[in-house]
């Protein structure tokens, strides 16, 4: 395919949520008014979603596989020239399985949300909001400019923020409020970084600069610029100790924007270091990589061990809470990777990320389902004194929930394990002049993090899916055809990356080798 | 002005002055017409003052070249008094755009007001403020400056039988007028050490050595720029804005805090970047201070305002434009360190005309949803009036500089690139930790609007239905002795006039936000 179409597709997948955002909100045409409003609107954020997903999917197959480190499909226009600010946009093989994931998960939560609408305000506003979020992600992920990328990541922001405050459950306000004043802050500084970039080396094209690789950049300027950045994506990641809003934005948040925040919304963090701090400030980078590092781990096991508290009996752990805990662990190893400056670890944190992305968005969803269906995600409730007995009283969801869970904990053959089994190769072998010594520490750390990891998802699934069951007990709905529709293809992703890792890595690997040097 | 006085016949260029000629003809015309007009018919007057103004913008068209002069001493190139360059066409469209936009949001209200005296009071210090930026002599610079603010204390204090709206007046009178004194008797050190008034002359009489005479100059220089700060309210010469904000009725508020400022951001502009040239060693790094200064004092003091505080949302915006007046003082500040200072002119100017649409936008806002005085009274906005609410958010955003409000964000990277690029490093830090604080209370307000009114009353419990049926405010109680009412009113009908107003703030906006090189080009671009 040529570059016009791939120009056009990208383009496309960027602009058109948020013209279906903007076309939620106006009436429905005539001859699409469908039985409701409601049913109308909600059905319009389907085929929007699942446009703006074909339309990915087009460009994954138009991309020149043969070239994933050159940037495809660009837009490159003038858009404030008093403060060279383009509309310059592109795709490569660390963007691009990030843009289809996106696409993905919007569109089954669209499909999701289309069945069972979550308890709250009109569906208008919903399905505005959650393209308005999907385009902001989308084009974070595709924008070669700082400060659109700054624009983009900050767009995200109040879309979520109103899907937390608005439809979310008990404490939502406090909630929201808490993870717009986080990433408010967060992103701030990080404006500020990019500034310090753009007025430094005199461009903001993420592009010039990272083929620059720091070399207009000073080496004060460069760790200056390197922590503010930092600092700010590391909020967003979430990096120990700064990920303290995640546990409430999770709980308080509905499912489909749990699935969002955990599967699409962290990656922005851990994409921006990837696609940022490590080619621009290189030499920042490497000045703060082992505190990165040294952060990850200790984001792993507080990550591991905060979940063995909430899962334990009678420490009333929330299901939900419990697994955003998770998912400050496994961000942890992808932070482990891209702190270890190395191809190998940058590939594995960037699988990781991907299948964090999958495996925690399909345990929010099915998370969301028991919560449907035993109106509580509280663990001692949830299971009594034995354990809920899923497995005989919805089979099929039991065994979903099995499936999340050990691929959450990494097990062979399942996406979950690449990434952080790469990551800890990674660790096991630093970039030169970083302190080995260190970093096999780490490694060690980490690896026993996965060990405890596997302890408290397996405790879950015991206490969630095995026990005794009571004669009377209710006899549950087992999972209905549409939640199949929206799980189906995330299990089938998650086994198929765990099966053939290399079709997303031979996309990552020289994409990473050339953001990282050629080394 | 001996020069002047040489017995010369001048030919005034009448296209080039229309702009303020035309406001002030338009003043005397109201003023004279409120004395024939029957009181029913007063709303007239109101129309001729917006259709006035709106002529004055006409005339601005003719001048879009830039090159126009006149009052020029014969004889002596580039000695004129009143120039029309971009400069001073773009902070006339700035003033007598936000002079309109305050006409349209004093229309609907014009009953608590005496009509003849507070539409003739208005144009006359739109006049004023649209003389200001092309005066180019410190004379007419001072009598512009004084007919923009001698009207403006009328003004305030123009609410009759509202013992806050006169003390207001008087706080801001005396203020004032002292920073007339100050500024006049630097001025005339200034004249004396230099012997002329234009100030082209003065920065080449600066130049060249003043001779014995240095010290007086240095007074001058230094006493015109604290009457300047004095009028700007520029900490620590703030104290008088938020008292005069709150008491003084909405409008006059509303433009006080933009066409006031615009006007003296003109003045101090002229004085210092053209007149005060030479001097740029002295005056650089004080601006960069009381900037930092005014910016910390206005973001710490709108931090520290009480959502459920008497007239809090006025009293909020009043602290928010201080610290506004100290990003636009940021770019000043950096002039002083530049060759040449028209970027950072131009940066000021365009920062001052995002300011100027966007508060006057927030006030307007303020101004639709009655008897809202304090920011707990928006609470639910959405609610009742969403697309008020989602135009007040926008407007809060873009003076926080936060998307959606694009325009803002660009505007304040623009002034921090000027500080970074003159090498106040630190002064880019300080702005830096303001924004941050400012993001603070704006979120806050903008979180108020899309929360649950249903929160509200919830310690009233079961009284919140009847209550809710009857439309009575339930927190009134706790609102205590000002009376204010709590609940934003259900929906009732909205003066058009301001709807419009509304509408062309967030109109611009969002244009803007589109596509900021509008404005930002004055950025790169020279001005003078």
């Amino acid at each position: 395919m040529n570059h016009t179409v791939l120009q056009v597709l990208l383009l496309a997948v960027v602009v058109l949520p948020l013209l279906g955002a903007l076309g939620a909100l106006l009436p429905a045409p005539p001859g699409l008014k469908g039985r409701d409003p409601e049913q109308a609107v909600l059905r319009h954020g389907v085929l929007v979603t699942g446009a703006v997903l074909a339309l990915s999917i087009a460009l994954a197959v138009g991309f020149d596989r043969a070239q994933p480190s050159r940037m495809q499909g660009t837009t490159d226009v003038s858009w404030i020239p008093a403060l060279h600010i383009r509309l310059h946009l592109g795709v490569d093989g660390v963007s691009l399985p990030l843009i289809v994931l996106t696409a993905l998960l919007t569109f089954l939560c669209a499909l999701h949300a289309y069945y069972k609408m979550p308890e709250g305000p009109t569906a208008k506003a919903f399905v505005a909001l959650i393209l308005l979020l999907e385009g902001g992600t989308l084009a974070s992920f595709a924008v070669l400019d700082l400060i659109l990328f700054f624009l983009a990541f900050e767009m995200v922001l109040i879309p979520m923020y109103f899907l937390i405050g608005r439809w979310g459950g008990d404490g939502r306000e406090r909630a929201a409020f808490r993870f717009i004043l986080y990433t408010l802050l967060g992103s701030v500084v990080m404006l500020l970084g990019l500034l310090l970039v753009g007025f430094k080396a005199g461009t903001f094209d993420m592009v010039t600069l990272a083929t620059d690789k720091g070399s207009g950049l000073s080496h004060s300027t460069q760790i200056i610029a390197a922590l503010a950045i930092g600092l700010g994506l590391a909020v967003k990641a979430p990096m120990w100790p700064l990920h303290s809003w995640l546990p409430d934005a999770h709980t308080a948040a509905p499912t489909t924007g749990s699935v969002l925040l955990a599967g699409v919304l962290l990656k922005m963090g851990t994409y921006g270091f990837v696609r940022i701090v490590l080619p621009i400030t290189p030499y920042g980078a490497h000045t703060f990589a082992p505190y990165l590092a040294a952060f990850a781990v200790v984001g792993i096991l507080y990550g591991s061990l905060a979940c063995l508290a909430l899962a334990r009996q009678g420490a009333e752990g929330d299901l939900k809470r419990l697994i955003a805990y998770s998912s400050v662990g496994h961000m942890g190893f992808v932070l482990l990777g891209i702190a270890t400056l190395t191809p190998t670890g940058v590939n594995g944190a960037l699988f990781a990320n991907v299948a964090h992305g999958l495996i925690t968005g399909l345990l929010f969803f099915l998370v969301g389902a028991v919560k449907e269906r035993y109106g509580t995600t509280d663990l001692d409730r949830l299971s009594g004194a034995t354990g809920a007995a899923l497995y005989g009283a919805a089979p099929r969801l039991g065994g979903l929930l099995a499936f999340g869970a050990v691929a959450s904990l990494g097990l062979p053959g399942l996406a979950g394990f690449w990434g952080e089994m790469l990551s800890m190769f990674g660790a096991f072998r630093p970039a030169a002049g970083l302190d080995r010594g260190a970093y096999l520490t780490y490694m060690t750390l980490a690896a026993f993090g996965t060990l405890l990891t596997a302890g408290y998802l397996l405790v879950v699934v015991r206490r969630v899916c095995m026990g005794e069951r009571d004669a009377e007990a209710r006899v549950l709905t087992d999972v209905h055809g549409y939640e199949f529709a929206a799980w189906t293809p995330l299990v089938a992703l998650t086994v198929l990356a765990g099966l053939w890792p290399a079709a997303l890595l031979g996309l990552t690997n020289p994409a990473v080798r050339t953001l990282l040097g050629g080394s | 002005m001996t020069e002047l006085a040489s017995g010369v016949v001048q030919s005034v260029d009448w296209i080039a002055v229309a702009p303020p000629a035309i406001t002030a003809v338009v003043a005397l015309a109201v003023l004279v017409a409120d004395l024939f007009v029957p009181a029913a018919r007063k709303p007239v007057l109101g129309w001729v003052s917006v259709g006035g103004l709106v002529l004055a913008l006409l005339s601005l068209l003719p001048l879009t070249s830039g090159d126009r002069s006149t009052f020029c001493v014969v004889g002596r190139a580039g000695q004129c008094s009143y120039v029309a360059d971009h400069f001073t066409v773009t902070v006339q469209l700035l003033v007598l755009g936000g002079a309109l936009l305050t006409a349209l949001l004093s229309l609907h209200n014009a009953d608590d007001l005496p009509p003849g005296e507070f539409w003739f009071l208005l144009l006359s210090s739109a006049a004023g403020a649209a003389l200001l930026p092309a005066s180019r002599d410190l004379a007419t610079l001072v009598v512009a400056l004084e007919v923009t603010s001698l009207p403006s204390f009328a003004l305030v204090g123009l609410r009759r039988g509202d013992r806050m709206s006169g003390e207001a007046a008087l706080k801001f009178f005396l203020s004032s007028v002292t920073a007339t004194a100050v500024t006049l008797l630097g001025v005339s050190f200034v004249y004396a050490a230099t012997g002329s008034l234009h100030l082209n002359a003065v920065a080449v009489g600066l130049a060249h050595g003043t001779g014995q005479l240095t010290v007086l100059a240095r007074t001058g220089v230094i006493l015109t720029l604290v009457g300047f700060a004095f009028k700007l309210a520029v900490a620590p010469f703030h104290f008088w804005v938020p008292d005069t904000y709150a008491g003084a009725p909405l409008p006059v508020a509303a433009y006080l805090s933009v066409v006031g400022k615009a006007a003296g951001f003109s003045g101090l502009i002229l004085v210092s970047v053209i007149a005060f040239r030479p001097y740029a060693d002295v005056w650089g790094p004080a601006v960069a201070v009381l900037a930092a200064l005014t910016m910390s004092v206005g973001n710490v003091a709108a931090l520290r305002q009480r959502t459920g505080h008497p007239r809090s949302a006025v009293r909020l915006l009043a602290w928010s434009s201080i610290g506004q007046a100290g990003y636009l003082l940021v770019p000043l500040a950096a002039a002083g360190y530049a060759a040449d200072p028209a970027h950072e002119v131009g940066t000021t100017v365009a920062y001052a005309l995002m300011y100027a649409v966007v508060n006057l936008g927030a006030f307007a806002v303020v101004a639709l949803v009655a008897g809202a005085r304090r920011i707990e009274d928006f609470r639910g906005l959405y609610a009742t009036r969403p697309a008020a609410a989602l135009a007040l958010a926008f407007f809060l955003l873009c003076l926080a500089g936060l998307p959606p409000g694009v325009i803002g964000l660009f505007a304040k990277v623009a002034v921090f690139s000027t500080a970074v690029d003159a090498g106040l490093g630190w002064l880019a830090v300080v702005m830096a930790v303001n924004v941050v604080i400012a993001l603070y209370y704006y979120l806050r307000w903008t979180a108020l609007l899309f929360a649950r009114p249903a929160t509200r009353t919830a310690d009233s419990g079961a009284a919140e239905a009847a209550e809710a049926a009857e439309g009575v405010p339930a927190a009134s109680d706790v609102s205590g002795a000002s009376g204010a009412v709590a609940v934003p009113q259900a929906p009732g009908r909205v003066p058009v006039s301001l709807t419009a107003a509304i509408a062309l703030a967030a109109l611009v906006g969002v244009a803007l936000s589109g596509a900021p090189q509008l404005v930002l080009r004055f950025a790169s671009g020279s001005l003078f």
